[in-house]
């Protein structure tokens, strides 16, 4: 027993030499995923900041540069430019120079004045129909504030219906708090996965494998042997990301730690796990890389990372119970945010577990397999 | 002058039979192993599901529970309202301690509670209608509360119609959503499905092919044959091209019968953009190729540097206009992004020159200088 876990310690270091002596290796491993979260953080959101719109405003009016003053004053647009011709809307929305035109009509103030209603116009560039229909959202509210108060100062009665709005656990409604703690286990998976898949099929390709073969290793331990530096390298880019989230973006971590690295460490499990099961396929390393990348694209597209799992046919939702990157991103989420336990986490973890569980053995034999 | 022109003739010719011959034996290779055919037409495949099926943004049948509390009739009214919306699915309780229990199982996403003094403020002219979202996924918390404020609306608005004093307005929003008046999250999804398979098969495939060379020693066994270094790095990329264009003619067949997303441009921009785009991510393949000599390196970085970007920096997904200034000026030199502009106008928008042309000339150009630099730098680990 004691020899094994000796032969197991030694491999892992030989492992970890392989990958880290070669400082171009070293550097793609450990510095990218914390620039990456960086950038990402920046990025990832579909929150609007300063988005261009321009206003075609007929009237000139003081209620309608009220309601313009409005939509400048939030954070959410700029204006780029006052149109006066209706063709002019056309070619700035075509040539993508703004995301959204205001019209307003000539009579406008002159028919709040008389109590009568009047229409604006935001038509919004579609080629991103989730940022059009956000803006246009930003734009019900400011237009809706603006009523209020006009009616209040105007003293036009009738009854109104508010709705007030609030949000749990993220009550400003940034994306950010969603996207960085997914980010943890997307970019912890993209590359521990690769790693993982391509250790034993460098060794392959380099006939080293058969010498590892004839040596007293077993099956098994060769698996752990690689196994465990891809553990440990993905423990440290997690922590990496997780000093980024917590020091730069200064993202609120309701849980405890210790339930996050719980959580992790059945992720990166089952993340390594399916490495080996990829590698033990793979006869090249070509085939390992590409392999990984035919199992890694569905997995961070069906992960809720960019689009919410539950929007999804009923069907692709069930294919989603194998990703494992599902349940690290809802891990994570509900550890930052809601402040969950792993009494509360039972349904993610144990999913994760089998995962690991199943591509280990069937990753050893596979192992096993070949040598016989 | 005869002779010298004839010697030229025969050396093109020579030229020509070589970087054919090379591309055969590409062929082959890219035929015999299933990975590459894997990359290349499977992976596409599985794009194509996965991002026509899978990915959505719409929100639609939100669950939500609908707590009433005022067993008025305005107030009854306003919760069928809630249960008639498309939007939702609606759950009618009593108790707002149910409606709890049941967000933070996450069987709801959001909470309507419709208060005990709903229909007696609503007389003295002040209701309101608390909504209540499950903020961890953000961008579909802010869309249920849209939607639950235009079915607040619409109930407004109906009442009006039945004449009752309530106060709709004084302004209207009249919204439309140019290019995609269904506000179909697919018709911009797929477009951006074309820019991975492109960039995957195109930096991917030929970083690893060009990379196993190198660590084999083949390439260099290649140098001391009569073909030149151009030679060899036309014979890598014609194949990869063309396997690049089958890839690209299955997404827009997919795209245009599958999904019935419009191609209100014209098909021919649309290839043009995507061969310029496809000559970049050739020249990035095999620049990083050259440049590491590993494929183990060569995997990651062209995943860092190619893949990655395009599906996050690119415009595709999330909309580089509401990024900070910085992070926007990196994404100039990413060609991915101008590839997106090119294919989100040809699909939606038509053929606005406006767009395509400054696009198409910055990629032109990118292309020119990865290619270029790729024959360089190659030439230059010869000595």
């Amino acid at each position: 027993m004691l020899e094994s876990i000796g032969r197991i310690l030694g491999l892992t270091w030989k492992e970890l030499l392989a990958v880290l002596k070669d400082p171009r290796g070293r550097f793609t491993l450990l510095v990218p995923p914390v620039f990456q979260c960086l950038i990402y953080g920046y990025v990832a959101t579909y929150d609007l900041n300063d988005v261009p719109y321009a206003v075609l405003d007929r009237d000139r009016s003081a209620a309608s540069r009220d309601l313009v003053a409005r939509l400048d004053g939030s954070r959410a647009f700029h204006r780029l430019a006052d149109l006066y011709r209706t063709e002019d809307l056309k070619t700035a929305i075509d040539e993508r120079r703004v995301l959204l035109v205001i019209g307003i009509d000539s009579d406008f103030e002159r028919r709040l004045l008389l109590g009568q209603s009047a229409d604006v116009q935001a038509i919004a560039d579609g080629r991103n129909s989730n940022t059009a229909g956000t803006a246009l959202g930003y734009v019900g509210a400011v237009v809706t504030a603006f009523n209020a108060d006009w009616r209040a100062a105007h003293g036009q009665g009738g009854s109104q219906v508010r709705v007030a709005s609030r949000a749990w656990y993220n009550p400003n409604l940034e994306t950010r708090w969603h996207m960085i703690p997914s980010l943890i286990g997307t970019l912890t998976l993209l590359q521990t996965l690769l790693l993982t898949a391509m250790s034993v099929a460098r060794e392959r390709e380099e006939g080293t494998f058969d010498q590892l073969l004839v040596t007293p290793f077993r099956p098994v331990e060769i698996m752990a042997g690689k196994a465990l530096p891809s553990l440990l390298i993905g423990f440290v880019q997690a922590t990496n990301i997780l000093l980024v989230a917590q020091l730069w973006f200064q993202i609120p971590f309701a849980g405890s730690f210790l339930t996050l690295y719980t959580g992790l460490s059945l992720f990166l499990l089952a993340a390594v796990g399916i490495g080996l099961l990829v590698s033990s396929i793979a006869a090249t390393m070509q085939q390992a890389m590409l392999y990984s990348f035919l199992v890694m694209m569905p997995f961070a597209l069906l992960s809720g990372l960019a689009t919410p799992v539950s929007s999804m046919p009923e069907v692709l939702q069930e294919c989603t119970r194998v990703n494992p990157l599902r349940y690290a991103i809802d891990i994570a989420e509900r550890v930052y945010l809601e402040g969950a336990g792993l009494d509360l986490l039972v349904p993610d973890l144990w999913p994760l577990a089998l995962i690991a569980i199943v591509t280990l053995a069937t990753a050893s034999w596979l192992f096993r397999h070949r040598v016989t | 002058m005869n002779a010298t022109s004839r010697s030229r003739q025969r050396r093109f010719a020579a030229k020509q039979r070589r970087v054919w011959s090379l591309v055969r034996k590409e062929t082959q290779q890219i035929v015999r192993d299933p990975s590459s055919i894997a990359v290349g037409v499977v992976l596409p495949v599985i794009l194509i599901l996965v991002f026509g099926y899978g990915l959505s943004l719409d929100v639609k049948n939100v669950p939500v529970a609908v707590v009433l509390e005022d067993p008025s009739p305005d107030a009854v009214e306003l919760a069928a309202g809630f249960q008639l919306s498309p939007y939702f699915e609606a759950r009618l309780l009593t108790s707002m301690s149910r409606a709890r229990e049941l967000m933070l199982a996450r069987q709801v996403d959001g909470i309507v509670r419709i208060r005990p003094d709903f229909a007696r403020r609503l007389s003295q002219g002040d209701a309101e209608v608390q909504v209540l979202v499950h903020g961890t996924d953000a961008n579909k918390a802010r869309i249920i509360q849209i939607y639950a404020q235009g079915a607040v609306g619409q109930w407004t608005a109906r009442r009006a119609a039945e004449g009752k004093d309530v106060a709709a307005g004084p302004v209207i929003v009249r919204d439309r959503i140019w290019f995609n008046e269904a506000n179909d999250s697919h018709h911009f999804l797929v477009p951006g499905l074309v820019v991975l398979v492109m960039t995957l098969i195109g930096a991917l495939l030929t970083a690893m092919v060009m990379a196993r060379e190198w660590e084999r020693g083949t390439l260099e066994s290649l140098f001391v044959t009569p073909v030149r270094i151009d030679e060899v790095l036309l014979g890598k990329t014609i194949p990869y091209f063309a396997l690049g264009m089958v890839g690209l003619s299955l997404c827009l067949l997919a795209a245009r019968f599958l999904f019935q997303i419009p191609v209100r441009g014209s098909v021919w921009v649309l290839a043009g953009g995507s061969m310029l785009y496809l000559l970049v991510a050739l020249g990035i393949g095999l620049l990083i190729s050259t440049a590491t000599k590993s494929q183990f390196v060569a995997s990651q970085v062209t995943m860092l540097v190619s893949f990655l970007p395009a599906f996050m920096l690119s415009g595709f997904l999330f909309d580089l206009r509401s990024m900070p200034a910085v992070v926007r000026a990196i994404t100039t030199i990413l060609p991915a992004r101008y590839y997106v502009a090119i294919l989100q106008t040809v699909f939606l928008a038509g053929d606005v020159w406006g767009v395509i042309v400054p696009n198409a000339a910055v990629l032109a150009v990118m292309a020119a200088v990865v290619l270029l630099l790729s024959r360089a730098i190659t030439r230059k680990k010869l000595d």
